[in-house]
């Protein structure tokens, strides 16, 4: 922790420099650096809990929260809720007591909080100099007061000019062109800082997924060489931008979403897309977990809610979404019924909740299904194969039961005979994640229930390998040589 | 019970002024109403629960026992076993903190005691002004001629 302790004499009888200071919302009246302050929801600003919301004249909004107040004492006690400047953990009091002899004030400012290795003394100096000696020159010079020794006029520095508001450069994994796995080059890359509605990340953890496989190869067109591929990675937050709220600078976090970019050690992206983490989930457990979680979550509770008694079909049962989904499926009272390749993936399935793997190559699965449930079929079906399941899959559907096709890992879906569909009052859906994850209350929404699931136990991930990131073309023809098991992560 | 609060501002470093003051048994070398004084039981100034034993120059003897000294707050506090100013539940403490603005020490001496009604206004005047101010006017008067 670092500890920032500074204090003056004001020529002035207490009682009137409480009135000036008494009021949390009133520093932009006397505080040089504020350029405008109001508490949030109308409240008071002598009411503890009250939220002031402020901007700097250089432009830094900040929120801090008033955590108690005594006139008694005539102090006042706070915390930061949200600064673009690294300041963790951040509590202050300001304190004034009588000076009897000759009718002055005595004024103690002080705070104590966590910073980024390195930047201690740089940030100490920042709060000492800049907030509070400033604002001990301003309150002294609307008493008439000399400012004593020179160190209490406000530096030309201002507040929200840290020493990393600087372009910060790291190591990528770029694309350099479309191709194979040696298309992946190790190079500089440069965080810029972050702008208005931005964040930027030091990764700690990254997600490995097959769609940086197509991302790679220009299958799917995510970027335009040279270009940093990646969809999912968890980090700490270094500093935030302007108008961003609920992230702070040491804070936990991570994402799965587009645009791509996480093969990087640093990343400057928008903050809606990264969500805190909370402390049982670990930024390697998020890195492998977050985009086959979301997926998982948004299949199961919202492009159809799945039941108890339930009966659903899970194709590649055995896949890192089939099994996130047989594991929590199954804890929701369905019987999970999946298709697999292998015998080994059939005992991959069955550990993960799987109640009926079926070899698709030995066994029918349509017949295999109205065999398990007594010619009714299932309620539901999850396709990501395409081509060679979408029209068997329906055949395996119950009356008024889903298909909901989410992929065409065998190629495209030949056209449908929609009127067909009246046999069984089936309803067809071809979700898109990015269409459940578009707001920032969507992915919180989702994360929650992700979250919940994983401290709880309902789901269980296996991190089965690890990659320097700088491997990255290693890790690439692993999975693509179906070497790999479970969830892949990169290290940077 | 009557509450007496002083306080002043010593330009001199906090440190340096807690060398001078956090003897329990240094009154007579700083304070200007203190004849002589003592620590009964041969003990240590700075042991807590130690009895000053000490004479005013006007003739009176009173004798203070230690109840708190901290190095951490610059604090020291104390009650009055024996006095002839007719007070009793006599405690009082002594407080520096520091000012960064100039290097300098804000000094608190308060104490709170019960007396008859008649003689409270006294008693104030004698204990904020007397004891108390007159102290710090003798620690400012000592530190400005360094």
């Amino acid at each position: 922790m670092v500890e920032v302790r500074r204090s003056t004499i004001v020529d002035a009888p207490v009682d009137q420099v409480w009135a000036v200071l008494r009021d949390f919302n009133g520093h932009e009246r006397w505080h040089p650096a504020v350029a405008e302050s109001r508490i949030e929801e109308g409240r008071a600003g002598d009411e503890p809990g009250c939220v002031r919301r402020f901007k700097l004249k250089d432009g830094a909004e900040l929120r801090e929260q008033l955590l108690r107040h005594s006139d008694r004492e005539r102090s006042f006690s706070y915390c930061i809720i949200d600064s673009p400047i690294p300041l963790i953990d951040y509590v202050s009091t300001v304190t004034l007591k009588p000076v009897t002899d000759g009718d002055r004030t005595f004024w103690e400012w002080s705070s104590s909080f966590a910073a980024p290795q390195g930047r201690e003394a740089d940030l100490a100096e920042l709060v000492g100099e800049n907030i509070y000696e400033a604002g001990f020159g301003a309150v002294q010079a609307m008493f008439g007061q000399q400012v004593r020794h020179g160190a209490t006029v406000p530096r030309t520095r201002t507040m929200a000019t840290p020493a990393d508001a600087r372009p910060l450069d790291g190591g990528a994994v770029v694309v350099e062109r479309f191709g194979g796995p040696e298309v992946l080059r190790w190079e500089r890359s440069t965080a810029m800082p972050p702008g208005p509605g931005e964040v930027r990340l030091r990764h700690t953890a990254i997600g490995l997924n097959y769609i940086d496989v197509y991302t790679r190869t220009g299958y799917y067109p995510l970027i335009a060489p040279p270009g940093v591929p990646g969809m999912e990675a968890a980090g700490i937050v270094l500093d935030v931008g302007p108008g961003v709220h609920g992230l702070m600078p040491g804070d936990r976090v991570a994402y799965a979403c587009a645009p791509c970019g996480a093969y990087a050690e640093v990343r400057t992206m928008k903050a809606d897309l990264v969500v805190p983490l909370p402390d049982h989930v670990s930024d390697r457990l998020a890195a492998a977990v977050m985009l086959k979680g979301m997926s998982a979550e948004f299949l199961l509770h919202r492009v159809h809610a799945v039941r108890e008694g339930d009966t659903i079909l899970v194709h590649a049962a055995a896949g890192g979404v089939g099994q996130l989904v047989c594991q929590w499926a199954r804890q929701i009272g369905a019987t999970v019924i999946g298709t697999v390749g292998s015998a080994e993936k059939a005992r991959i399935a069955r550990a993960a909740g799987c109640a009926y793997p079926i070899l698709y190559a030995e066994t029918d699965f349509v017949d295999r299904v109205m065999e398990i449930t007594e010619g009714r079929g299932c309620d539901v079906v999850y396709d990501a194969v395409g081509a060679d399941t979408f029209m068997k899959s329906y055949e395996a559907l119950a009356v008024r039961g889903h298909l909901v096709s989410f992929g065409q890992a065998s190629g495209p879906i030949p056209p449908i005979d929609l009127a067909g569909f009246v046999q069984k009052s089936a309803t067809v859906s071809r979700p898109n994640f990015g269409h459940y994850t578009s707001t920032p209350n969507e992915v919180r929404s989702i994360t929650d229930r992700l979250f919940r699931a994983l401290a709880n136990g309902v789901l269980q991930v296996e991190i089965a390998q690890e990659y320097p990131l700088r491997e990255a073309a290693e890790a690439h023809r692993a999975l693509e040589s179906r070497r790999t098991t479970g969830s892949t992560i990169l290290i940077p | 019970m009557v509450k007496v609060y002083t306080s002043s501002v010593i330009d001199a470093p906090a440190d340096r002024v807690w060398a001078v003051v956090r003897d329990f048994n240094a009154l007579p070398s700083w304070h200007p109403l203190i004849r002589d004084s003592r620590i009964e039981g041969n003990h240590p100034g700075d042991k807590i629960g130690c009895v000053r034993n000490f004479n005013l120059k006007d003739g009176g003897n009173i004798r203070e026992r230690l109840l708190a000294l901290s190095d951490y707050d610059y604090s020291c506090t104390y009650a009055i076993l024996e006095s002839p100013m007719g007070v009793s539940n006599y405690i009082a403490t002594l407080k520096l903190a520091p000012v960064t603005d100039g290097n300098r020490t804000f000094a608190e001496w308060s104490a709170e005691f019960d007396c008859p009604a008649d003689r409270t206004g006294a008693l104030v005047q004698t204990v904020g002004q007397g004891v108390f101010q007159g102290g710090f006017d003798a620690l400012k008067r000592s530190f400005s001629r360094r």
